[in-house]
């Protein structure tokens, strides 16, 4: 929902952001407001993900121009971990495994450190137990994932709900959902894409990262953005997306 | 009994004041005589030797230990922490020495035997003899003959045929004597059929620079079941040399599951002997040192018969200064066909100056075969850091939980769950204090 007067929650401006040695971001601006839903669309290597996980922090990806204010603060002087804790939050295309951890020992340790961060009292293990299991029936999320190892041996599509079901219990201020729909089916679609709409509120913000449309008829954004190059050079409403759909993406370059 | 001179200083020094034990027993007094021979003409292995080119025990060489005697035993309240709550059977041994007010042996089922050796040996000399030193070689092995010359107490296990022990035994060995040598000793043996689950245990308390040879050899008969959980928390300080030899019978299991916390300089040697057919061997190791430690694990897995299944995993996570070595032979012998054998070897290195020797050995003399050995080295893995950091994990905490989750395959597995989390605690602790 978009609302002029709506709290800045993300200014990006200049952006520029290389990986293994090539900028792949080249001066990308956005501004995201609470209560919006961005979607940022491109082709393959357009730089979607790159600025993603230059958001998130990931020490693989450097940022070499540009400033980006997340709450007003200064993105860059602060942590991955401290990123997280202001509200931050990156649906991995690309869930990690890590074997030998539980999922619930990991949710819990997130959670906590979450609400330790908002000056809130941490849950003891039984009662995150009945917590985590509420947030799951949002995903229909059998009980059996808790006492996995994380993300290991998960289907594409359980570690995307796994995904979604963190950031059901992390409650960001921004969520950036790097292709979360990539490798579902279109049950697990709309499962998950029911689970960002039941938590998308007037307060905080969504930004999917998306190459396809299908998505965008289950969450309809407020804005919608193609990059090319590693800027956005187009930003329309919804329709540009069934846009994108019937003509691809090669008349946007022409165009911009 | 005259010994021979010895040709090392330190071996010299070990045997200095050493007296024959005047035992009535004549196959003994022969067994130590040959052993104390072996002692003096064996050489102390050095980086040369092939099977100690990674393991320097020069230090070890350099300190004068005199035999463990006269240290005060410790009250019970200080080593109580030590004790696993499921094993109602409990011998404890104080600087080698048999401690029986520290331990338990009441309630133990028809066809058991669990005591110290001294006190079995007379009664049970022929179930005895056939295999006290028979498995364990101390011919070419010289910390073997020294423990065997030093022969004169240990922990007995002997389980009649087709008997089950329903709780675990615990052999708690607790070292508290400065500059003192100890020779721990063990045997079990686990009849056509018996089972049980040993937990073999080496504490330090406090600080002390001490040296443990240890030897403990385990026969397990037809179809027996053996879990065997061997943990060394020594000093920080402490020397730790142990062999340990087991032999399985045809259809025999066994499952050891070795941790290795402790010691300045730590060497174990386990030799698993395939007897018969059709044997099932799991065996798990995990060192977890730092500082200026050294340790290092020895193994061969000898396939002498058919259709024999072995797994075997061995971690190491290696911080600070400290070295790992680890060396796993597999060894299947002609006719031992259908053999099922695999090894994977991964380590954990959390400093630029931390060291790790892997070495697996495959010698296959049978043409229809299955063996595997993987080795795997390296650090953390920086997507899995980034992943933890990305939901608000400090960078700290979500290297200890990764360094945890190194170790839980193997910690997991342990199958007596008050002692699993102990050593998931010290686990935690320790990586806690690296991070």
């Amino acid at each position: 929902m978009i609302r002029g007067n709506a709290k800045m929650l993300l200014e990006v401006k200049g952006l520029r952001a290389k990986v293994g040695g090539a900028e792949i971001v080249k001066g990308l601006d956005l501004a995201v407001r609470a209560g919006e839903v961005h979607a940022i669309m491109g082709p393959n290597g357009s730089g979607k993900s790159t600025f993603a996980k230059a958001l998130a922090g990931h020490p693989a990806y450097e940022v070499t121009g540009g400033t980006v204010a997340f709450d007003g603060k200064n993105l860059f002087e602060m942590t991955p971990e401290e990123r997280a804790r202001a509200g931050l939050f990156l649906g991995f295309q690309y869930p990690v495994e890590i074997p030998g951890v539980s999922n619930s020992a990991f949710l819990r340790l997130a959670y906590n450190t979450m609400r330790a961060a908002r000056g809130r009292d941490e849950l003891d293990p039984l009662e995150f137990d009945d917590y985590v299991r509420e947030k799951m029936k949002l995903l229909e999320m059998d009980a059996a994932f808790l006492d996995r190892s994380v993300n290991e041996g998960f289907s594409g599509g359980e570690k995307k709900r796994n995904e979604i079901l963190q950031m059901a219990l992390l409650e960001p201020r921004l969520a950036i959902l790097d292709e979360t729909d990539s490798g579902l089916d279109i049950d697990a679609l709309r499962v998950v894409a029911n689970g960002v709409n039941r938590l998308a509120t007037a307060d905080n913000a969504v930004v999917l990262v998306t190459h396809y449309q299908r998505m965008l008829n289950y969450i309809v954004p407020d804005y919608v953005h193609v990059m090319g190059g590693g800027r956005i050079i187009r930003t329309g409403g919804k329709e540009l997306a069934l846009e994108l759909e019937t003509r691809g993406y090669d008349w946007t370059k022409v165009a911009a | 009994m005259n010994a021979v001179t010895a040709r090392h200083p330190y071996i010299e020094s070990l045997l200095k004041g050493y007296e024959m034990p005047r035992s009535g027993i004549s196959w003994l007094n022969e067994l130590r005589a040959r052993a104390l021979e072996r002692a003096n003409a064996l050489k102390v292995p050095t980086l040369r030797d092939e099977e100690w080119r990674f393991t320097d025990i020069g230090p070890l060489t350099k300190a004068a230990f005199r035999p463990a005697a006269g240290a005060p035993r410790p009250a019970p309240a200080n080593i109580a922490g030590y004790f696993v709550p499921e094993a109602t059977v409990r011998l404890v041994f104080v600087n080698g020495t048999y401690a029986p007010e520290l331990s338990a042996t009441a309630g133990m089922p028809q066809g058991v035997v669990v005591g110290s050796l001294a006190a079995s040996i007379a009664a049970h000399a022929g179930v005895i003899q056939p295999h006290l030193a028979r498995h364990a070689g101390f011919e070419d092995e010289i910390f073997t003959a020294l423990n065997t010359a030093y022969l004169r107490d240990g922990s007995f296990i002997w389980i009649s045929r087709d008997r089950k022990l329903p709780a675990p035994v615990q052999l708690l060995h607790v070292s508290t004597q400065p500059e003192s040598a100890a020779y721990p000793r063990c045997l079990v043996i686990a009849e056509a059929g018996a089972e049980c689950t040993l937990i073999e245990d080496y504490v330090g308390l406090g600080d002390a620079v001490y040296f443990n040879d240890s030897v403990t050899e385990i026969v397990a008969g037809e179809g027996a079941r053996v879990r065997h959980v061997r943990v060394q928390r020594e000093s920080g300080g402490a020397f730790h040399i142990a062999s340990c030899a087991a032999v399985l019978a045809k259809d025999a299991h066994y499952a050891s599951h070795t941790v290795t916390f402790g010691a300045r300089i730590s060497r174990f040697n386990l030799n698993v002997l395939q007897q018969g057919e059709g044997v099932e061997v799991k065996l798990d190791g995990l060192a977890l040192i730092a500082g200026r430690q050294l340790a290092d694990t020895h193994t061969l897995m000898d396939h002498a018969r058919p259709h024999g299944r072995c797994r075997q995993v061995h971690k190491c996570i290696v911080d600070g200064g400290a070295h790992a070595v680890f060396n796993g032979k597999i060894l299947v012998r002609p006719g031992a066909q259908l053999t099922d054998s695999s090894q994977q070897s991964r380590s954990l290195l959390l400093s630029d100056r931390a060291h790790v020797d892997v070495k697996p050995q495959l010698e296959i003399f049978a043409d229809d075969v299955k063996c595997a050995h993987g080795a795997a080295i390296g650090q953390l893995d920086a997507e899995q850091l980034f992943y933890l950091t990305s939901r608000g994990l400090s960078d700290s905490r979500a290297r200890n939980l990764l360094t945890y989750a190194f170790a839980a395959e193997v910690i997991d597995r342990i199958p007596v769950p008050s002692l699993a989390e102990r050593l998931k605690q010290t686990v935690l602790a320790r990586t806690q204090a690296v991070a």
